[in-house]
């Protein structure tokens, strides 16, 4: 298919592109969570132990099928940019939206910031030359993305595609090398995760385990933001975001396997790239260099969908006006919000260099956790305004209520885990959104139409 | 119900809520940095002797760590630098309160908000 991007007629409201389709939508969501495979999810085994980094992915993997599950309801149904966003401001309300697509903004942006540092630091241990510094590769893959997302959303996610491709075949290639079905020969998990250390905190590491299993997968709900650009929202965005689902299962339960196999508790809890060190200890050059460049590749490919999904929920901001409005331009020849990607790099690049790699895996933990406890109660407000049968979905979830209250339950001890580690953290940045909901309830508000917000050709919601 | 006209905000308002933004951001994300605040609370439980069994590594384990390039000197810092899961109740206590206020806010405003949404939209049918 050829796109001609033609300038807009002077006057007219430009709008998004309808270019993408379910691999893209694919691209963007696995492309923005790959990363957590090749570095994150092994912090949890730091906290909780090995086992404990087995146990959360799969009890995590079991809260993400839950959001994707609500999420391609919802979505298939609301289908607007800015995802949760535009399902916010439909369902619950303006003060809503508006912190959802702060959590957005603050969780893309942070994962963004985590996916520059990786791929500085990868560099910098390969290069393995006294003085390095990380910070040019982090300013130029922040500056050079941004550059990217601003030319146009097709070509980049036709670059996410490949790269993400590249690099989830990488992690079935080490795994299938290293003959997964026989212990003893390369993999040695009887010796090396055993009854004496599999859980070094009991079960307290476990729960304390969760706040890092959430690197597994987040970002999946990331595939939402192209709402406005599929040609076919209600087929390709549930389809696109289930097999990512499925797609990151199968990658995480891999590399857990492959990496718990290789590398002492200890150390793969604190290595900054789980993967490559797992190549390394099979002592193939080959693989090696695989991983190396793969771990480059998912840095890569998760800043770049990290940067389109940002940018699209500070733009929604900016169109609703519950934002200043100048940030809902859209660039009259590339069709991009071209604003609010200039307008978040500066900040990205500012936390790339002031933050660690884990404290900014956190901050994007956090806002991540806080849009999935929303999404729980979303969609039991969703259901009870508008019951089955009373709007056309694209796509109905089953079990309700069970993933909602499952997520619930999940984002619980979630909070209850990142309470163990970094409970400042957490109450500074809620303190941070109920100020600024403070600010936008008593003051920005007046500046947003009302009846404008609602944009679904439904009927009145039941009880109002 | 009367159609809301919201005041059209000068540029320099516009900068100004920009600039708030901006500065709240830094401040949220920043700050926790700069105050230390930031990063779990870990301890070294040292060892006086400094023996991979000592470590608690068996033979596998070594064979790995020395591969990777440590000795159980080096290796030593890294092993026993462990958590300490204390539950500080009162700490506890304050971030339930703060979250479940934020959130009971957050939906009691929406609604109010919500209510001028609806009533706009659909009155004007």
């Amino acid at each position: 298919m050829t796109i001609t991007l033609e300038p807009a007629i002077h006057g007219d409201r430009v709008s998004l592109l309808r270019v993408l389709g379910p691999a893209h939508v694919w691209a963007l969501g696995v492309g923005i969570v790959l990363v957590g495979e090749f570095t994150g999810w092994n912090f949890a085994a730091d906290k909780g132990g090995a086992l404990a980094a087995l146990i959360v992915c799969w009890i995590v993997g079991l809260l993400y099928t839950s959001v994707a599950m609500i999420d391609s309801e919802v979505t298939s149904t609301v289908a607007a940019a800015g995802g949760q966003y535009a399902q916010a401001k439909h369902i619950v309300g303006p003060l809503m939206a508006f912190n959802v697509a702060l959590f957005l903004v603050f969780a893309y942006t942070m994962l963004e910031v985590s996916d520059a540092i990786l791929l500085g630091d990868t560099i910098v241990a390969k290069a393995a030359v006294e003085g390095l510094n990380h910070n040019a590769f982090i300013a130029a893959t922040i500056v050079v993305l941004a550059w990217l997302n601003y030319r146009g959303v097709l070509m980049t996610l036709n670059v996410n595609f490949v790269i993400t491709a590249v690099a989830y075949v990488s992690i079935v290639i080490l795994f299938f090398s290293v003959s997964p079905w026989t212990q003893g020969a390369v993999l040695k998990l009887n010796e090396l995760v055993t009854p004496g250390n599999a859980l070094p905190y009991g079960w307290i590491g476990v729960i304390a385990a969760f706040q890092f299993g959430i690197w597994y997968y987040l970002g999946i709900e990331g595939t939402t933001q192209a709402a406005e650009e599929v040609r076919s929202p209600a087929r390709s965005l549930p389809y696109g975001t289930m097999a990512g689902m499925i797609t990151l299962l199968i990658a995480a339960a891999m590399t857990w396997y492959v990496c718990a196999s290789l590398m002492p508790w200890e150390y793969l809890g604190i290595t900054y790239y789980p993967l490559w060190d797992a190549a390394k200890l099979t002592g193939s050059p080959l693989l090696e260099n695989l991983l190396f460049i793969a771990t480059l590749l998912a840095a890569l490919a998760s800043a770049n969908g990290c940067i389109n999904d940002a940018a699209r929920a500070w733009f929604s901001l900016g169109r609703d006006r519950y934002l200043p409005s100048w940030f809902s331009a859209v660039h009259p020849r590339y069709r991009t919000p071209y604003r609010s990607i200039l307008f978040l790099l500066p900040i990205a690049l500012a936390f790339a260099f002031i933050a660690d790699l884990n404290q900014a895996i956190t901050f994007s933990i956090l806002s991540g956790v806080l849009q999935y406890t929303f999404m729980s109660i979303n969609i039991m407000m969703f259901r009870k305004k508008w019951p089955l049968g009373s709007i056309q979905r694209g796509y109905t979830h089953p079990f309700h209520p069970l993933p909602a209250i499952v997520l619930f339950c999940l984002c619980v001890v979630t909070f209850f885990a990142i309470f163990l580690g970094f409970g400042s953290q957490l109450i500074a940045m809620v303190a941070f959104y109920f100020l600024i909901s403070l600010w936008f309830h008593f003051y920005r508000y007046k500046f947003v139409r009302r009846g404008d917000q609602f944009t679904m050709p439904w009927p009145k919601p039941q009880g109002y | 119900m009367s159609r809301y006209t919201p005041p059209k905000q000068s540029k320099a308002g516009q900068i100004f809520d920009i600039a708030v933004v901006v500065v709240a951001i830094f401040v949220a994300l920043w700050l926790p940095l700069k105050m230390g605040l930031a990063g779990a609370a870990k301890s070294i439980d040292a060892l006086d002797a400094t023996t991979w069994e000592a470590l608690g590594q068996n033979p596998t384990m070594a064979s790995i760590w020395e591969k990777l390039g440590y000795t159980p000197e080096t290796a030593h810092d890294i092993i026993q630098n462990r958590f300490h899961y204390v539950i500080d109740w009162p700490t506890l206590i304050i971030m339930a309160a703060v979250l479940i206020g934020y959130f009971v806010f957050l939906f009691r405003a929406s609604d109010r908000e919500y209510r001028d949404v609806i009533n706009e939209k659909f009155d004007d049918k």
